[in-house]
């Protein structure tokens, strides 16, 4: 299935760079989770390990099977993710003031993370399924709205998961917006938009849980209350903040391990780094998420067709919301939604799913020659 | 296509950047900042409360207690959350499972802060569990200390009541000292001398080391009790006076005419002030605040109405200074009175020829009405004035009422009219405009008996807290000689107003007051209960040298002479039972 010629147009630098982000993320959950004094240390790290194997396998089956095998059978895996979405509200585990997860037993997966790419893979062929040239009309942007976005995302929003629906509606946004729009669209949903925004704004905040609302509020200003829903985004930034240029060092940071930052291992772990790591390890991440994003766009540039190019920035958008809506949040830049950093948070599923998607990258830009098919 | 992504491209660059400047501002312009405050994240300040000081009666029997009680809390982050564990804690605490559940979830997003599990366990129970702490990390059991008012809804209004720091008090300047989450007095006394009562508020500062949670006690700050206070208020008879009140709307105050000294202070209808000592439960807090009947109010100092007869007190004192009668004076009265109206007297038929002496036993009138036509409003207002109406009495509880004291200016002041002489015939005889407070009454009960000096009325007994004035009003001793024989006779005469305040036990004397709710109207004792007349009484006891006066007040209770009377004698009686035994 795989020839000698499709290797050679392997991107070796890109996985690896991924297989050291995710072990640096490793690293940092182990450190994060640091036990106290006399306690056993909870095996979050060995974990995380366990799980990029299983993400391995994933990756290669994206990488091996032709990414056109996946955009002919898109629609399939979009209406299966689809039945999980109504699984999770009928069936799933409650933490956190929400019901995310779904028990196999021996492991619980979040299927609002793979939605995201079969999201994307579904979105890429339908639009890689009309005329190239003509941009996108009103009718075509009803009809993705309606097919595509609003019922997973009134399912996802009843779990409730607003990370999920910002990012996939940021993904959305970015594809439309890339593959283009007619002009005079884009001029009256403006118009539309700011004309609705007090009323959708209204129905949003009424539908948000009380614990949403208070950290909307606490990210407008979090010294309302400094000891509650402030409290996530005022430690964050005292984390990062006191790492300073060089940082503390490896496991010497104290924010994390002294339980001062909540959910230190999965969303916050942006602050955990850059507490041990300082600015200058922070710069040394920002330039491999940059490396992978531009990679990214370069692969959706190269392919050799549309549905390639879809798929390929698609999943670059994916990345790129993941990463600034999780280390915005941790700066205090954008409200606290749970919302992993690729790669590096502690949790099975959204590693699994950006390794898929990983592969599926890899995959377009292997198979950009269609000389060699 | 190709030039859309390109601008995505610059788009992520920037971001990149902004974050990367963010960081910059967080880590490096910022940073020292944020590292002094990580390093005092790792100290912890554990405020230990102090026991707030007793409050004591007159006779130094202890008005309130400071209970330990014993709460059990878990530090959520450190409490293993599998079912094993969480049915033995239900064992143990005997919660349910789901119960310790929710409070756990319901707690803050800090996680480090204890979420009460159990409050108000007894100390058998709190050893119970200390014993089996080692099974349960991140349980603990902490030691509080809870108010408890022995005598409950007694003496409530005098007390007062405990609550947590308001967000203005925080703000202020007066409770920087107080721990965010102490409870301060919020009411009464508890209230006013906080300062005194609350003590100082101990610390422990302790280390929670780098690598793990080992703690070591940095500084141990011991909480210094607050100091004890001593009140004026008898609670024997504190307890008669607010008995007397059961089922009533109404306040009593006693005095000791010689000092200001408050024996008894009572407000009805009441509430228990223990309800507050733990924080109050928002649906009794609910209860308290919408009742029609405002339990919180302190009728005493906070409710102001028209004093009815016992004015005639004030127009009989003004009359004679201003020689405008003499006790042998006499006025016919007929009935009624015409002064652009007719004004009657309550006595239908008139009292016929009466002198000052018959005029206050029997209550006449139309005596003073005619008394107050040649006084004039001015010169009734300003022996109202002298004997402190229309003004706070200054005793040391929150927000007293004033009352009113009209005269042609404040009328004019006030509603920008001119006085109608009809008026001053009213307000001769305590109705119309005029206002007061049941401890004003009682004050002016006070001067008139012990020759005309203005106590201030304090609830203090260690005078050392605070200088308690004294006022001497110009009037002529005989004067006052005459009126305090009258107000004898009004008890013990057989016309007399007041005899239901008979007593065999001890010579009464006191002025009653029927105040008015509907004007003109017949109103009888039976009568719909919101249209009854309010009863006045106010009294003093012995005969020479009076030790104790009162003044009682029930609202809609109907007449003073049959209300308000016999509630002054039960007081009275209590007082000097109290003396001899």
């Amino acid at each position: 299935m795989i020839d000698r010629r499709l290797l050679k147009n392997f991107d070796w630098g890109l996985l690896a760079v991924v297989l050291a982000l995710s072990l640096l993320g490793i690293m940092i959950i182990y450190s994060a989770t640091r036990p106290i004094l006399g306690a056993e240390h909870q095996p979050f790290y060995l974990k995380q390990f366990y799980w990029i194997g299983v993400s391995l396998v994933c990756f290669f089956i994206a990488v091996t099977v032709n990414y056109m095998w996946f955009i002919r059978f898109a629609y399939l895996f979009f209406i299966f993710s689809f039945f999980l979405l109504i699984a999770v509200l009928l069936i799933g585990k409650e933490g956190m003031g929400s019901q995310r997860w779904i028990s196999l037993g021996f492991l619980t997966f979040q299927p609002s993370e793979l939605f995201k790419v079969f999201f994307i893979m579904s979105l890429s062929c339908y639009l890689s399924n009309r005329e190239q040239e003509i941009s996108l009309g009103l009718r075509d942007l009803l009809k993705i709205f309606l097919v595509f976005f609003i019922i997973p995302v009134v399912l996802i929003l009843r779990q409730p998961d607003l990370g999920t629906v910002m990012m996939l509606l940021f993904i959305c946004a970015s594809i439309v917006l890339t593959a283009g729009v007619k002009r005079k669209v884009i001029v009256v949903a403006v118009i539309i938009g700011l004309i609705s925004l007090p009323f959708v704004g209204n129905i949003v905040w009424g539908g948000l849980k009380e614990y949403q609302k208070q950290r909307i509020i606490a990210f407008i200003n979090p010294y309302v209350d400094s000891q509650g829903y402030g409290y996530h985004i005022n430690q964050s930034k005292v984390t990062i903040g006191s790492g300073g240029f060089w940082g503390k060092g490896y496991l010497k940071g104290t924010q994390g391990p002294l339980r001062f930052l909540p959910e230190r291992h999965t969303d916050f772990i942006f602050s955990v780094f850059a507490e041990e790591w300082g600015f200058a390890g922070n710069m040394i991440l920002f330039f491999i998420y940059l490396f992978i994003i531009l990679r990214g766009f370069d692969t959706a540039k190269r392919a050799r067709d549309p549905p390639g190019k879809f798929l390929a920035l698609g999943l670059t958008y994916m990345f790129f919301f993941y990463f600034f809506i999780n280390v915005g949040m941790t700066l205090g830049i954008v409200p606290v939604v749970g919302v992993p950093l690729p790669f590096m948070s502690y949790g099975g599923t959204a590693l699994l799913t950006n390794f898929f998607a990983l592969g599926l990258l890899i995959n377009v830009r292997m198979r950009r020659f269609s000389l060699f098919y | 296509m190709e030039k859309r992504i390109s601008i995505s491209v610059y788009i992520v660059i920037f971001v990149f950047v902004i974050f990367l400047l963010k960081l910059w501002y967080l880590q490096v312009i910022k940073g020292g900042e944020y590292k002094k405050v990580a390093e005092q994240n790792r100290l912890r300040t554990i405020q230990i409360p102090a026991p707030r000081g007793i409050i004591y009666d007159n006779k130094n029997n202890a008005l309130v207690k400071n209970i330990p009680s014993f709460d059990i809390s878990a530090v959520k982050e450190d409490l293993p959350r599998d079912p094993e564990t969480l049915s033995a804690l239900s064992n143990l605490l005997r919660l349910a499972p789901e119960d310790i559940e929710e409070r756990l979830d319901r707690s803050p997003v800090n996680t480090l802060e204890p979420v009460k599990l159990k409050q108000d366990v007894s100390l058998k129970e709190a050893a119970r569990v200390e014993a089996r702490m080692i099974d349960f990390p991140g349980l603990q059991v902490d030691v509080v200390v809870s108010r408890e008012y022995i005598y409950e809804h007694i003496n409530s209004h005098v007390m007062g009541y405990l609550g947590r720091l308001t967000l203005e008090q925080v703000k202020g300047s007066d409770y920087r000292d107080v721990p965010k989450k102490a409870f301060i007095g919020q009411m009464g006394v508890e209230k006013i001398f906080d300062k005194i009562l609350r003590g100082v508020a101990g610390k422990k500062i302790v280390e929670v080391d780098a690598i793990g949670r080992k703690t070591r006690v940095v500084s141990l700050q011991q909480p210094v009790k607050g100091k004890d206070i001593k009140l004026t208020i008898d609670i024997k008879l504190q307890s008669e006076a607010a008995n007397a009140l059961t089922d009533k709307t109404g306040a009593i105050v006693a005095l000791d005419p010689h000092t200001g000294e408050v024996l008894a202070l009572a407000s009805s209808p009441s509430f228990d002030p223990n309800l507050f000592s733990r924080g109050i439960h928002y649906r009794d807090w609910a209860k308290l605040i919408t009742d029609p009947q405002k339990p919180l109010l302190n009728r005493s100092i906070q409710s102001q109405y028209p004093p009815g007869s016992i004015f005639k007190i004030i127009t009989a004192l003004a009359a004679l200074e201003e020689g405008i009668i003499t006790d042998k004076t006499i006025v016919t009265c007929t009935g009624a009175v015409f002064e652009g109206r007719l004004f009657r007297c309550w006595k239908k038929g008139g009292h016929g020829k009466v002198n000052l002496h018959r005029a206050l036993v029997e209550s006449c009138d139309v005596y003073f009405y005619e008394v107050g036509k040649k006084l004039g409003i001015d010169k009734i207002a300003k022996y109202a004035s002298a004997f402190r109406l229309g003004m706070p009495t200054g005793i040391e509880l929150n927000s007293e009422k004033h009352g009113i004291v009209p005269s042609t200016s404040w009328k004019r002041q006030t509603k920008n009219q001119r006085w109608f002489p009809g008026e001053t015939l009213n307000t001769a005889i305590g109705q119309g405009y005029l206002s007061v407070t049941p401890l004003q009454a009682v004050q002016l009960m006070a001067s008139v008996v012990n020759g005309g000096t203005i106590y201030r009325p304090h609830i203090l007994k260690n005078s050392d807290y605070s200088d308690y004035g004294k006022n001497r009003i110009r009037i002529k001793r005989k004067h006052l000689e005459l009126i305090k024989k009258a107000l004898l006779g009004v008890v013990s005469e057989k016309k007399g107003t007041g005899l239901m305040a008979h007593s065999d036990i001890v010579r009464i004397g006191g002025k009653t007051g029927t105040v008015q709710v509907v004007g003109g109207g017949k109103v009888t004792e039976d009568s719909v209960e919101k249209y009854r007349d309010h009863a006045w009484f106010i009294a003093f006891a012995p005969e020479e040298k009076p030790e104790i006066v009162v003044a009682v007040f029930v609202e809609h209770g109907g007449h003073g002479s049959t209300v308000a009377a016999p509630i002054a004698k039960r007081v009275i009686e209590t007082f000097y039972k109290g003396r001899h035994s």
